[in-house]
């Protein structure tokens, strides 16, 4: 089982640390339950292995369901409302246009609309993300839609160790949360977390502290910032980068806080720039900042168009880490028009 | 029964010249792939040819096709060249989508190719809509989708059944029912023991055929075309089949129980519709390897245009968003 696998590896895969966060809960609370397509052993424990070894531990508790996503989601829904806290798996987050009606007008709002008798404890778990030359409609980052509807909270991690904490906290959360997993770097590893420890949900993280710009995002590109950060720290510039870990509800607060004390921001993901994500906290950074801003503050995001096929077209597509180092100097480099 | 629906030696050849030309092209591609001379996702219809090209040969080039990834063997089947298919597997400019779609969303509409998606169950309620168009425009197309067993469980499917049956519409739902979607076996997913007994359920007409058997898959086939073609609504035929390569190109195929395989194996419909030609007299072992020698050359053909053809230019990126503005 790989959830148990390497136990005193110094390092660990974000997919181990997926594996690792839903064996642990599933093992702390017998209400978590699992659904979704290919997830049990006998269909190999997942596409992408992350199920690995539960149904043989946990039986009838993680279930190979038909390939049905509202059926899967509303599903959740509804065991949830009667107590249980699923976690279902929608294999790409392409597909997820299918149970929108679940996510968006049930899960997102029951809380809300029936005053508070009931709500919705389920985490749903997805996988994205371009550069692995998958085209149009498997590689979307969509999590803007799902941050502007009020209700659901969408987490996106960027180390394995924020990985493991965050799906925990989402599957153990009351309300509905959005996990997205990255298809790219998830043979990547970090540090192994600590059995059992959760990161809080809403909470933004200063993965490494810095005075001249703040870079603020989420996901892949906060990888991309923190190699950054440590090459411009050679030519004495000091990059703060604030990791969001939970994109809705926005923790305003650290984000704010940072780039009152740095003057500067670029913001970063890997989805589309135009009504991202990064449009809503650059709005927040003007709204609260707006005397204290030394530059414009800049976003850099992957182009307004669908994922091409051919490499040549994905990379042209792709959000580039050299983009964000220019984006740092440019924010550093200007003067206010006289 | 008409003349037309009597499955001659010559019908039979018909058939196999198709599915011959799907397997070879399906065999070249694996061994690109195998050597890394070719780096796509690609989803072998290997197995599954006889089916595609029994359905394939009562189609016209005007007819319409929706098909998924799994889908160069319809694509084969409709017509579609090999050049432009060929050059979009290797992401070349001059690919049947400019490389930009990619070989799960190969679109040729000069031979009715319409959409390919990546999406499961998501071409029914499409091919709804452009069988509706045929018959707003009375123009006597027919449109074909196919899709997998998987498929027969998401909404989807089961509304578009309904409104093309409510619509009688021109349209046929072709299920290749290979028994599994990607590791999931037919019967741990679906409450059927026949996907086509769900056309009961829409009043609409639904058989289940031997898809690797020539001759009932092209009666089948056939009976639905004409249905269609007279305006006398849908079918939704399920193939029976079985897919050799496993679900993607590298799939271990561990979920398949060896018995089951090697006994499908030991049923693979190519050699034997092969040998039926040669039974049936349609055909000499010279002309069938005449034959073989001219698709190879076909493919070469397309490979080397594939391989001449440069890359799409950086600018592609900003192109076919929007049309035209107004
Ligand atoms: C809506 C949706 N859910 C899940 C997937 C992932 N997926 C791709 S192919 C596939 C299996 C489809 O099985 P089937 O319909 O039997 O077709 P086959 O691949 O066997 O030809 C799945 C689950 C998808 N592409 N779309
Ligand atoms: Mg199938």
């Amino acid at each position: 089982m790989s959830a148990a696998a390497a136990p005193n590896a110094e390092v660990i895969t974000f997919t181990e640390a997926y594996s690792r966060a839903l064996h642990d809960a599933m093992e702390m609370d017998s209400s978590v339950i699992m659904l979704g397509e290919d997830i049990a052993d006998e269909e190999g424990g997942g596409v992408f292995k992350v199920t690995k070894g539960l149904s043989t531990k946990f039986g009838n508790r993680v279930r190979t369901t038909p390939i049905s996503e509202q059926a899967i989601v509303g599903a959740a829904v509804g065991a949830s409302l009667a107590g249980f806290r699923p976690v279902a798996e929608i294999m790409l987050m392409n597909f997820i246009t299918v149970p929108m009606d679940q996510i968006v007008n049930h899960a997102a709002k029951l809380r809300f609309m029936s005053g508070g008798q009931t709500h919705v404890p389920i985490t749903i778990r997805t996988r994205t993300g371009a550069g692995a030359g998958t085209g149009g409609q498997h590689s979307d980052m969509l999590e803007a839609w799902f941050a502007h509807v009020a209700g659901i909270k969408v987490v996106v991690p960027s180390t394995p160790a924020d990985a493991y904490g965050l799906l925990l906290s989402c599957i153990f959360d009351d309300d509905p949360c959005l996990f997205i997993e990255d298809q790219l770097t998830r043979t990547q590893t970090g540090p192994v977390p600590e059995k059992g420890l959760r990161v809080p949900l809403g909470k933004a993280h200063v993965a490494r502290s810095g005075t001249d710009v703040s870079v603020v995002g989420y996901g892949r590109p906060i990888r991309d910032a923190m190699v950054l950060a440590d090459k411009l720290s050679g030519e004495g510039i000091s990059v703060e980068v604030v990791d969001l870990r939970t994109v809705s509800p926005l923790d305003a607060e650290t984000v704010l806080k940072s780039v009152a004390k740095t003057g500067r921001a670029v913001v970063v993901h890997e989805a589309p720039r135009s009504f991202g994500a990064g449009a809503e906290i650059v709005a927040r950074i003007q709204e609260h900042l707006f005397g204290q801003l030394r530059a414009p503050v800049l976003r850099v995001a992957s182009r307004d168009v669908t994922v091409p096929f051919a490499r040549v077209l994905e990379q042209e597509y792709l959000y580039k880490a050299s983009g964000i180092e220019a984006a740092i100097r440019q924010t550093l480099e200007w003067r206010a028009p006289r | 029964m008409s003349a037309s629906q009597t499955f001659t030696p010559a019908a039979l050849l018909a058939v196999y010249r198709k599915a011959r030309l799907i397997n070879l092209v399906d065999e070249r591609f694996r061994v690109l792939l195998r050597s890394g001379r070719l780096a796509a996702v690609y989803y072998s219809p290997r197995g599954q040819e006889i089916l595609a090209a029994a359905m394939g040969v009562h189609l016209e080039a005007r007819d319409y096709l929706v098909t998924t990834y799994r889908g160069i063997h319809d694509q084969l089947a409709k017509g579609i060249p090999l050049r432009p298919l060929f050059a979009e597997y290797y992401a070349k400019a001059t690919g049947a989508c400019k490389g930009k779609g990619g070989p799960m969303h190969i679109t040729h509409p000069e031979t009715g190719v319409m959409v390919t998606t990546g999406v499961v169950g998501s071409g029914l309620p499409i091919a709804n809509g452009l069988a509706w168009a045929s018959q707003l425009k009375r123009d006597g197309r027919v449109t074909l989708v196919t899709f997998g067993d998987g498929a027969s469980n998401i909404g989807a499917f089961h509304e578009a059944l309904n409104l093309a049956a409510l619509w009688k519409l021109p349209v046929i739902f072709l299920c290749q029912n290979n028994l599994y979607g990607e590791c999931t076996k037919y019967e741990k997913a679906t409450s059927v023991a026949n996907v086509a007994e769900r056309a009961a359920a829409y009043s609409m007409a639904g058989v289940t055929v031997n898809g690797n058997d020539p001759e009932a898959m092209w009666l089948a086939s056939g009976a639905a075309v004409a249905r269609a073609r007279a305006g006398e609504g849908p079918t939704l035929i399920e193939a029976k089949t079985f897919r050799f390569m496993g679900h993607y190109f590298g799939d271990p195929g561990a979920y398949i129980p060896k018995a089951e395989y090697q006994a499908a194996l030991e049923r693979d419909p190519m050699p034997a519709c092969r040998a039926a030609v040669l039974v049936s007299g349609a055909s000499t072992e010279a002309e069938l390897a005449a034959y073989d020698a001219e698709i190879e050359a076909r493919i070469d053909d397309a490979l080397q245009y594939a391989a001449d053809s440069p890359p799409p230019e950086a600018q592609e990126i900003e192109r076919d968003i929007y049309g035209a503005a107004a």
